[in-house]
């Protein structure tokens, strides 16, 4: 069994090249990082982030990404499962189209989902109908945004399912579980780890949504701009407001990833063949 | 050690690379000007840098269209440019202020608000006032952009207070969702209208002439070809720019 | 109250009809590939078959393959399957997955742990009650895995060769334990081992290539084993061949059923010295001279010679050495089937060693012939 944290120095195997352009690639993205804080008017900090128009878009962006990382758990599961472990024509097709919205530009998600959800729509015409109006609200926002982080949710979880394999649902079946009771007490236990950090990835993916949101929900303080729209306005006139909002946002992610994202985990633990701590016990009818 | 060599140096190749990429493709020789315009001077702004240069030849115009806000902030972090026309005064002033302007600013066109509808009218939109009608969906720029604050100051005078759906940042999002019928009405410029070509219905108001954006143009003091751009700016300010900015539904400066 | 079964899976080769009585326990032999877990995953419901029918305490489990089609999934068949690995849930105590089942039948949780606790006493795993899966050895993990899967109150226990993973420790402790808990109870069980079917089991059914070739009373298959399978578990070299008044009759090498003969171009030289030569030994039964039957003697019975032996060449086999193995303080001589048991030092005078052509011979009074 694996003790994490104590770690020795052993041999790691990596080449020297390859940690040199591990340097690089973090330089990469820790650099306009350092520059944007390098930028930040300092003084003014903290009355540009806590205006009453950023302190409404953090919230609202907060919010959003908590709704839509849930309806991505929601919908996303269930998707995960079909495709990790269902049998049927077209699955790979399947898999592939889940992929869309990461390869989509976001703008283009947003104007699908207008063509969808708008009062146009496949879809909007008939809820426009029944008094249902989606664009320009709050739901549209968590809509934009479960479209594009759904994807990081289903391929997360798809292959944690996949890595864990089955035998663990075929023992619980033989026991007389019935499939739901299955999937409540084996599988989402045991696939725990990979559901976190896919839920991570897709609020974080959902925080930092733009194009999406903006071109299918529109810009309202307090009922659809979110932060990275307020930034983009901000842009317009106060660029030191722009600089101190992006670092908000940066921070915002940090913390929420840092202290969330482990990782994809192990898979279930595997049989232990390792000797345990205490010997096997000799029961007393083995004295003859 | 020959393998780190290796890595260090492809490491700075590509950042030589990147960077040789990163300037402008502004180094040529012969005369080519320059030109960074507000968005909505597109239309005008090509017609007239094609007969710039077919009337003085050997030279190119390179036109670079966007947000007025954006182009400022670009040419105070040093794009290289000749020439800058900004969509308002304030968007100029950030560039003079920074000390980057070659001479004053001259006026050169105006441009005024108008009410933009699906070309149904399905909200049977006829004037400001109807804007503010309870179910209307009106969406406008927001109040950072020269639009935006136009719109706010014909509220202002008119004592109408809109309550939109959305507040954009671009007046081309504005537009779009108008043309789509999302919205049933926006608060665009006239130019946009008339560039729109169908999309959209224009429907004038009087209290339009409450604010008008007059839009500024200048030579840049970082620019290479300061005498073409002085004679770029004479033809913008002379009679066929004039004219070909009126054609596009610009007012007079 | 019975068991039965029919079934056939064509692209596995598997073709098995099976009877089980109340308390009754089945072993399952034979070598890798011949479709003893297929079987059992068939049984459970994991697998479908193509064709067949299966009943358990006249519930139906599955009706396939012409009619009305019947299939009850596995939760709801009253089979428990018990495998190689525990397959312990990991991240449950020992008492809540001994209560897995009880919980999973509707039982409260209080209820479940109750009898959960009861289980782990029977197989005498109570100390373990409140370790995770990941703090026991194979051997404890596989008994809790039996309180498990009879904690779940099957009408049929299922294991798959539930020692194979275990030390030589652990190993007879389990088998202790399962002859307790599999008394009064019915139960099939897959093992390469012939120990556990003499342990644990009443019946004995042999499968080769999906095909049961055997099936009997444990001590009679593996005492008189009609398979070349069985022989070999059972340690015997078995010749088959026609019963005659003195003895047997071997088929032809080349010809005779029941496995393959010695590698290559030997083949065709094997077998008694001379051709027709009949095998001498005691017959088990009243012989029936033309009947098809089988001559059985252990290896310890057989000598090992460089040339024919002066005199009678009868119970003569010319052989090539295949292989040399130590077996206990002996050494086992390998020849195609057959096979001899001799000290090292007479091993070491014949100079004996892979491709030494030599003859074994042995005793009548030391081959038993019966009927196939």
């Amino acid at each position: 069994m694996r003790r994490p944290g104590g770690r020795r120095h052993g041999y790691s195997g990596i080449p020297r090249w390859v940690a040199a352009l591990a340097v690089v690639a973090a330089a990469f993205i820790l650099l306009p990082l350092a520059a944007v804080v390098a930028r930040v008017d300092w003084p003014n900090f903290l009355p540009l982030v806590t205006s009453d128009a950023s302190l409404t878009a953090l919230g609202l962006s907060l919010r959003t990404a908590a709704g839509s990382t849930a309806l991505c758990i929601l919908l996303g599961v269930p998707l995960a499962l079909v495709l990790a472990r269902g049998e049927f024509h077209g699955q790979r097709l399947l898999r592939s189209f889940v992929l869309l919205p990461l390869v989509l530009p976001p703008v283009v998600g947003g104007i699908a989902l207008l063509y969808t959800f708008g009062r146009q729509g496949l879809l909007g015409r008939g809820l426009e109908v029944a008094g249902i109006q989606i664009a320009f609200s709050t739901t549209a926002v968590v809509l934009a945004q479960t479209f594009v982080a759904l994807p990081f949710l289903v391929v997360s979880l798809e292959g944690a399912l996949r890595a864990g394999g089955q035998r663990y649902e075929a023992v619980a079946a033989t026991l007389g579980a019935r499939p739901g009771t299955v999937l409540r007490r084996v599988t989402l236990p045991l696939v725990l780890p990979g559901l976190a950090s896919g839920a991570v990835l897709s609020f974080a993916r959902s925080l930092g949504e733009f194009g999406a949101t903006l071109t299918f929900a529109g810009s309202l303080q307090g009922i659809t701009r979110t932060l990275p729209l307020e930034i983009y306005l901000q842009r317009e006139t106060d660029a030191d407001a722009a600089v101190a909002l992006s670092l908000l946002l940066v921070a915002v992610a940090v913390i929420v990833v840092g202290v969330s994202y482990r990782g994809p985990g192990t898979p279930p633990a595997m049989p232990s063949r390792a000797p345990s701590r205490t010997p096997d016990a000799e029961p007393a009818e083995a004295r003859r | 050690m020959i393998r780190r060599a290796a890595a260090l140096l492809a490491a700075a190749a590509l950042a030589a690379g990147t960077a040789g990429c990163g300037s402008a493709g502004g180094a040529g020789e012969g005369k080519t000007l320059t030109v960074f315009a507000a968005a909505s001077l597109k239309a005008p702004f090509t017609t007239l840098a094609r007969s710039f240069e077919a009337s003085h030849p050997g030279t190119k115009v390179t036109l670079s269209f966007a947000g007025s806000s954006d182009l400022a902030t670009q040419l105070g972090q040093g794009a290289p440019a000749d020439v800058f026309a900004s969509a308002d005064p304030a968007n100029m002033a950030k560039v003079t202020g920074a000390g980057l302007a070659e001479g004053s600013p001259r006026n050169f066109a105006s441009n005024t608000l108008t009410i933009a509808v699906p070309p149904a009218n399905p909200a049977g939109i006829t004037s400001f006032a109807d804007l503010a009608r309870p179910g209307t969906r009106v969406v406008v720029c927001a109040p950072q952009v020269p639009c935006g604050a136009a719109a706010v100051a014909v509220e202002g005078k008119t004592g109408v207070r809109l309550a939109p759906v959305s507040e954009e940042s671009s007046v081309t999002d504005v537009l779009g969702k108008v043309a789509s019928g999302e919205a049933d009405a926006g608060l665009v410029y006239v130019t946009d209208v008339k560039g729109a070509a169908g999309k959209v219905k224009g429907v004038p108001f009087r209290e339009s002439a409450a604010a008008v954006n007059t839009y500024p143009i200048t030579a840049l003091r970082g620019g290479r070809n300061k005498d073409l751009a002085g004679v770029f700016l004479d033809e913008v300010t002379g009679a066929e720019g004039q004219k070909v900015l009126a054609d596009a539904g610009f007012g007079r400066p | 109250m019975t068991f039965t079964l029919d079934a056939v899976v064509a692209d596995r080769g598997l073709d098995v009809s099976l009877n089980l009585g109340a308390a009754e326990t089945v072993a399952i032999l034979g070598p890798n590939g011949a479709g003893k877990s297929t079987l059992l995953s068939v049984i459970a419901g994991l697998i479908r078959p193509d064709s067949g029918t299966a009943a358990l305490d006249g519930r139906p489990l599955f009706h396939l393959g012409g009619g009305r089609v019947v299939w009850t999934p596995p939760h709801r068949r009253g089979t428990a399957l018990l495998a190689q690995e525990a397959l312990l849930f990991p991240h449950l105590t020992a008492l809540d997955n001994v209560a897995f089942g009880p919980r999973s039948a509707g039982a409260g949780r209080a209820a479940a742990r109750d009898a959960a606790a009861r289980w782990l006493a029977e197989v005498e795993a109570t100390d373990l009650a409140g370790r995770r899966p990941g703090e026991l050895s194979g051997g404890q993990a596989q008994r809790v895995a039996v309180a498990r899967a009879l904690a779940a109150d099957p009408g049929l226990l299922l294991l798959d060769e539930p020692m194979a993973a275990l030390d030589v420790h652990a190993a007879p402790l389990l088998r202790r334990l399962l002859k307790r808990v599999l008394a009064g109870r019915r139960a099939i069980i897959v093992t390469h081992d012939v120990l556990d079917a003499y342990m644990l089991s009443d019946t004995v059914v042999v499968l080769e290539a999906g095909q049961i070739v055997e099936q009997g009373p444990t001590r009679e298959v593996l005492t008189r084993p009609r398979s070349r399978f069985a022989a070999g578990l059972a340690g015997l070299n078995l010749v088959p061949g026609t019963v005659t008044a003195a003895g047997l009759l071997p088929d032809p090498a080349d010809g005779g059923p029941g496995g393959p003969g010695a590698p290559g171009a030997q083949a065709a030289a094997d077998g008694p010295a001379a051709a027709g030569t009949e095998l001498a030994g005691r017959h088990e039964d009243t012989p029936v001279p033309g009947q098809a039957g089988v001559a059985a003697f252990p290896p310890s019975a057989v000598s090992v010679f460089p040339d024919l032996p002066h005199g009678s060449p009868r119970n003569a086999f010319a052989v090539t050495v295949t292989d040399l193995e130590p077996h206990g303080d002996q050494i086992r001589v390998r020849a195609g089937d057959l096979a001899a048991d001799i000290t090292p030092a007479a091993s070491a005078d014949l100079s004996l060693a892979p491709g030494v052509r030599a003859y074994f011979v042995v005793k009548a009074a030391a081959v038993s012939i019966y009927p196939a």
